[in-house]
């Protein structure tokens, strides 16, 4: 292979024998005849092209189609052999003598899905926000092995959510380690996972286990851009440690607060893998996710009712929407501020 | 002094304070709840499936001693035996009969002891089951999950990097009508994550007629707005100066992107690269959608379909497990850095 010569003009060249150069020497001239066509100004959109071509196709057009899917009925997948049905298949969603209890609703597995979404995140983000905190904290004094500590906490960010359950699964089951220690300090064995209350329990602590490095690093990162300067005033000013915390640290920390709990309310609220795998959705629908729901009924039922899952992910959607509206509303009073 | 100094302090004053102590046990404690599980999968990813059912579980993987004894034809499990006189003695076992065992001396194969069952406890020694990591191999397609896994996570990378990275150039490099427009557009699929528009992709993907295709998996999320976003920002703190005078050089715009932007661009192409990788690799709900035939699933779903039928072959699935996650483990012993400071600066993951 070919050994560049450093460019004339650049002198910055991709000085190994490598695969890329061949590339860009055989794809130039169909570019250079491009070029000549459409005129340097041009350029640019053909650079744009093939990205916005994969949005449009895999995000827009699917957007499109998705309020589409929503208004119409029956089991086919293609549009064209689908009739129009209205606004039933949200009827349909909707149709509850009382939207606070499940079981009085005509789809009451999507009901179970929303009532258990919103008590998962409701504790989930709270006591992650909470733990990542004060793990940031901590992380952020003059400790020896910093560094260590912070990527013991960070890795399980980087495991896959199969791998996750797998691994609790295995601690939890029956004849798991969790209780041999529970029958070594003289309790009898849980099976964890035909408990309703256990199974939301562990659901909720393996997804704070899995995904608290992350918010701990943004907030980390947070901590470590205030300027030292500010405590030493405060220190000079006699502030007690606790009101510098507050007058301090938390006003300083907030953006970085915000962007961690929005964060976490909008992949809260679309909460699936881990759960799934672990827990199945049971025992019975105790730990059903609204994103198993559509999962389900688009694609794991023999009814595949596209219609009905369509419709429930407009409304998770919509949820998407106002979080996100959420977090830019607080960005912006952040900046006027 | 009270807790709050825990929360403010950011230098220590010498001598180690109660508040110090209390930092470092939280971080201990940390360390055992975060690492602890992970170490216990890969303890015992390595027992038989005898030392898995076991209860209480022991810590290291564990298996019966045996040796072999002339008259025999397989090697005999050791026991060390509790005798009549209070000595205690290693023999082995030749047969058990009832509540009985008949037990040997392997140093006088000849002479049968007999021995009640509760007066011997079995002669454990470390060993590893490393079958557990070959059989699955051979047993199930296994090695095609993987492969399938690799493909998708080598090619879905190269194809977000090339074309990211191309968007971001025009982004960054060019003033041109529609550029705000283009940004927003891009920026704007972030709020569209996946799973709402779940059922429509599936659709697209229909009709390339790529269902049960590996290439099902990786077009969906070739484009991200993440990536446009990290190159771009990038990107912009390039110095223009080399682009005009490749230009004045007679440089086509495309070798301008190649061969200028892109080799200065690495640094932000290796923190994509790395996110890609994982988000590839990791990737569960979409190809759980869209491949239904076993021959083309990825790792995790292949892993997933496994717990499922396999609920008693946990010594297999643990293994897999391992494998599974030991490319990821590499990626962070190597690349942690540069992974903290990606995450960091974006606050992305």
């Amino acid at each position: 292979m070919a050994v560049d010569t450093p460019h004339a003009a650049t002198g910055r060249p991709m000085d190994r024998p490598d695969i890329w150069g061949v590339v860009v020497r055989l794809t130039d001239g169909p570019m250079r005849a491009l070029q000549r066509m459409l005129g340097e100004r041009r350029m640019p959109y053909v650079f744009l092209l093939p990205n916005l071509a994969f949005f449009t196709l895999f995000v827009f057009v699917p957007l499109g189609l998705n309020l589409w899917y929503s208004l119409t009925g029956g089991s086919a997948l293609f549009p064209s052999q689908r009739p129009y049905v209205g606004l039933s298949q949200y009827g349909f969603l909707f149709d509850c003598d009382s939207m606070l209890d499940a079981s009085t609703c005509r789809e009451d597995h999507f009901w179970r899905g929303v009532h258990n979404t919103l008590f998962f995140v409701a504790i989930q983000v709270t006591l992650m926000v909470l733990f990542s905190l004060v793990t940031a904290l901590v992380l952020n004094r003059p400790i020896r092995g910093r560094g260590f500590f912070r990527a013991v906490y960070f890795f399980p960010v980087l495991l896959s959510p199969v791998v996750v359950a797998l691994i609790w699964k295995w601690i939890l089951q029956r004849d798991g380690v969790l209780n041999a220690a529970v029958t070594m300090l003289g309790g009898h064995k849980i099976i964890f996972f035909v408990d309703p209350g256990w199974a939301m329990f562990w659901a909720i602590f393996v997804s704070i286990w899995a995904h608290m490095g992350f918010y701990t690093l943004i907030l980390l990162a947070g901590l470590q851009a205030i300027p030292k300067d500010l405590y030493e005033a405060a220190q000079m000013d006699h502030a007690s440690p606790w009101r510098t915390f507050q007058r301090v640290t938390l006003p300083l920390l907030w953006p970085n607060m915000i962007v961690v709990i929005v964060l976490a309310l909008i992949r809260g609220v679309q909460t699936f893998d881990e759960v799934f795998v672990l827990t199945g959705g049971g025992p019975g629908t105790a730990t059903l996710m609204v994103v198993q729901y559509i999962y389900e009924t688009a694609f794991a039922n023999q009814s595949q009712n596209f219609g009905l899952a369509a419709a429930a992910s407009v409304v998770l959607g919509v949820v998407l929407f106002v979080l996100t509206l959420l977090q830019l509303g607080f960005s912006r009073r952040k900046a006027g501020a | 002094m009270s807790i709050a100094t825990a929360l403010t302090l950011r230098r220590g004053r010498g001598r180690l304070h109660w508040t110090d102590l209390a930092s470092y046990a939280y971080l201990l404690l940390g360390v055992v709840l975060m690492f602890g599980p992970v170490l216990w999968l890969g303890l015992s990813s390595f027992k038989t499936q005898a030392g898995l059912l076991e209860f209480p579980p022991s810590l290291l993987p564990t298996s019966q001693k045996e040796i072999s004894v002339p008259g025999y034809d397989k090697p005999l499990p050791l026991f060390t035996v509790t005798l009549e006189d209070g000595s205690t003695k290693v023999l082995a076992q030749a047969r058990r009969i009832g509540l009985q065992a008949q037990m040997i001396d392997p140093a006088e194969p000849t002479k049968v002891i007999r021995v009640a069952l509760d007066k011997r406890v079995p002669l454990r020694e470390t060993a590893f089951a490393w079958s557990n990591y070959t059989e699955p191999l051979r047993q199930f397609d296994f090695l095609r999950y993987l492969g399938n896994s690799v493909f998708v996570t080598v090619v879905a990378t190269l194809i977000t990097l090339l074309i990211n990275s191309m968007a971001a150039y025009a982004l960054s490099i060019y003033e041109f009508p529609g550029r705000n427009f283009a940004m927003l557009g891009i920026i704007g699929t972030l709020m569209i994550p996946i799973t709402i528009i779940l059922v429509p992709v599936y659709l697209v993907i229909t009709w390339l007629g790529l269902v049960n295709n590996l290439w099902a998996v990786i077009l969906p999320g070739a484009a991200t707005p993440t990536g446009v976003f990290l190159l771009r920002q990038y990107m912009l703190t390039l110095p223009r100066d080399l682009i005009e005078a490749a230009r004045m050089d007679k440089a086509s715009e495309w070798q301008i992107y190649a061969r200028i932007v892109l080799p200065l661009s690495l640094p932000a192409l290796a923190v994509l690269a790395i996110f890609s990788v994982m988000w590839r690799w990791n990737e569960f709900l979409w190809p759980l959608a869209v491949l239904s035939k076993s021959e083309s699933y990825t790792l995790q779903i292949g892993l997933n379909a496994f717990q499922g039928e396999l609920q008693t072959q946990w010594n297999y699935l643990l293994a897999m497990t391992v494998i599974t996650l030991l490319p990821i483990a590499v990626v962070f012993v190597f690349l942690q850095r540069f992974i903290v400071a990606g995450i960091a600066n974006t606050g992305v993951k």
